[in-house]
């Protein structure tokens, strides 16, 4: 399994043509309390960089974009019932959606762990 | 004296400003953001974990970059009842009052507390008020220009301004000046603290007991720094400010409140007494009697929204399928684990109990309009005999 990172801060891992995809800790830090996650109905399918999620924190809402195409197959019922799950463990149990992946091209020019690291280093 | 217009081009060209505690704040872990135009910090540890705090002990909030003004000269009572519809003859020394300036047309310039002194503060002037930071530059051109020549208005921005709110808040400020304990909810005084003059009133923004400081700006640090070494002091941001004066169901000009509305429509009649409604004599009378005899077009009121989506400033509020008002403030509300909305509504549909639906990136969720405060308020009132 391998994961990568895009610079929305979003995290992406790929087992045979299943992505698991969520938001990283730094973004999760960068929102604060979590409060409500809106995630996509399964069956719906999306092109690259569309909308496919919306995180509400006390604050406000942001967008969650499909990093890569696809398909959505799976959603993490628990963030219905425990949307701070998304602050406790973003990289792990706070999992947004899974896709199946339409064009693995894609993830090439993605980051690794090391590059996001850097990346957000930088920021 | 330079007019309105001239106040608010040099506000619009000044980069954001530093406030006295900037570098308190970034030293203690802040997020730092812009608001009314200065560097401000919107959280600290996080906006939940900082709201409960407040609701449970006592919170720490800069509110330095509202605007506090004295007043003073001949006739100052009487002027300023042309500019607020509040009683101000009638207020007594070191009592507080909630008001808002009204233009013309009854539309909303600014709310506001205006506070009488004693004669020794602040240079001996009569009247002291507070303003909204993003507001107060306007608020001093309008003053400014329908004051008369014989009252004289101070901009006192080398005061600093600390609130102190939570359930806790008295005991806290006890330690450190024990004569605060005597005051009640919209009172305020002198006190000295290690020699430092301060204006206390016990009044804030977050529906819990507590107390507005002003020091002088030098030494806001001394007593930041004395505050939160207190055990039931942690330093508040900007965020839990919002969602706790959003439980409490109290307004936030620019938001809430702005030109278009009116006071009665804002449900702030409470600010116009008896003899001021009667007597008129101020800037859009005319309109806040139509309003009181035929009842104003809408109203602000509370929404409690159903699940767990927040709707947000700007979501349209819908009886069926006609549109009937909009979102003013929303959010999630940490005491009640639920979202919560403040806005305005036209006015056959703003009945208590009355089931609306709010929509949210067209989804249609049912609100139904709910009283407020959302959560309790706690002030320590003086008991009437």
């Amino acid at each position: 399994m391998s994961r990568y990172f895009t610079d929305e801060h979003e995290w992406i891992d790929v087992e045979g043509e299943i992505a698991t995809i969520g938001i990283t800790d730094y973004a999760q830090e960068q929102l604060g309390d979590i409060v409500f996650v809106e995630l996509p109905a399964e069956g719906a399918t999306f092109d690259k960089g569309d909308d496919a999620a919306v995180v509400e924190s006390v604050k406000a809402a942001s967008d969650v974009y499909a990093p890569i195409s696809g398909e959505v197959v799976e959603t993490n019922g628990a963030l219905e019932d425990e949307p701070a799950l998304v602050n406790s463990d973003a990289e792990e149990d706070g999992w947004f959606f899974k896709l199946r992946v339409t064009d693995a091209s894609e993830l090439e020019g993605l980051m690794n762990e090391a590059a996001y690291k850097k990346f957000v280093a930088s920021l | 004296m330079t007019g309105k217009e001239d106040v608010a081009t040099i506000e619009e060209e000044l980069p954001p400003g530093t406030l006295p505690l900037d570098a308190w704040h970034r030293a203690r872990g802040a997020r730092m953001v812009v608001f009314a135009n200065y560097h401000m910090p919107i959280q600290y540890e996080g906006i939940m974990a900082e709201h409960s705090w407040t609701r449970e002990h006592a919170g720490l909030f800069d509110v330095s970059h509202m605007g506090q003004l004295s007043f003073s000269g001949e006739g100052v009572d009487e002027a300023l009842e042309q500019l607020l519809p509040s009683d101000i003859k009638g207020l007594k020394p070191f009592r507080q009052r909630y008001s808002m300036l009204l233009d013309e047309e009854g539309g909303i310039l600014d709310d506001l507390m205006v506070s009488r002194l004693d004669g020794g503060a602040f240079d001996g002037a009569d009247i002291y008020m507070v303003v909204n930071g993003a507001t107060k530059y306007d608020d001093m051109g309008w003053m400014i220009e329908h004051l008369p020549d014989e009252v004289t208005m101070n901009h006192m921005d080398e005061q600093a301004l600390l609130a102190l709110q939570g359930p806790e808040a008295g005991d806290a400020l006890a330690t450190l000046i024990p004569e605060t304990a005597g005051l009640y909810f919209m009172q305020s005084g002198p006190f000295t603290w290690r020699g430092v003059p301060l204006w206390i009133s016990r009044s804030g923004y977050t529906g819990e007991d507590g107390f507005e400081i002003s020091i002088p700006a030098d030494n806001a640090e001394l007593l930041a720094d004395a505050l939160a070494a207190l055990p039931q002091v942690k330093p508040i941001g900007l965020g839990a400010r919002d969602s706790l004066r959003l439980e409490a169901g109290l307004p936030l000009y620019g938001h809430d409140l702005d030109p278009r509305v009116s006071a009665i429509g804002a449900d702030l009649g409470f600010a116009i007494q008896k003899r001021r409604r009667e007597e008129g004599g101020f800037f859009g009378h005319a309109r806040v009697m139509k309003e009181l005899a035929d009842g104003p077009g809408s109203r602000r009121v509370g929404l409690r929204v159903d699940g767990r989506l927040p709707a947000r400033e700007g979501a349209p509020i819908f009886a069926g399928d006609v549109m009937v008002g909009e979102v003013t403030s929303g959010g999630f509300a940490p005491t009640l684990g639920a979202p919560i909305a403040m806005g305005w509504v036209s006015l056959p549909h703003s009945a208590l109990g009355t089931a609306l639906e709010v929509e949210v990136r067209g989804k249609r969720i049912v609100a139904t309009v709910a009283p407020m405060p959302f959560v309790p308020h706690r002030y320590r009132r003086q008991k009437s005999a």
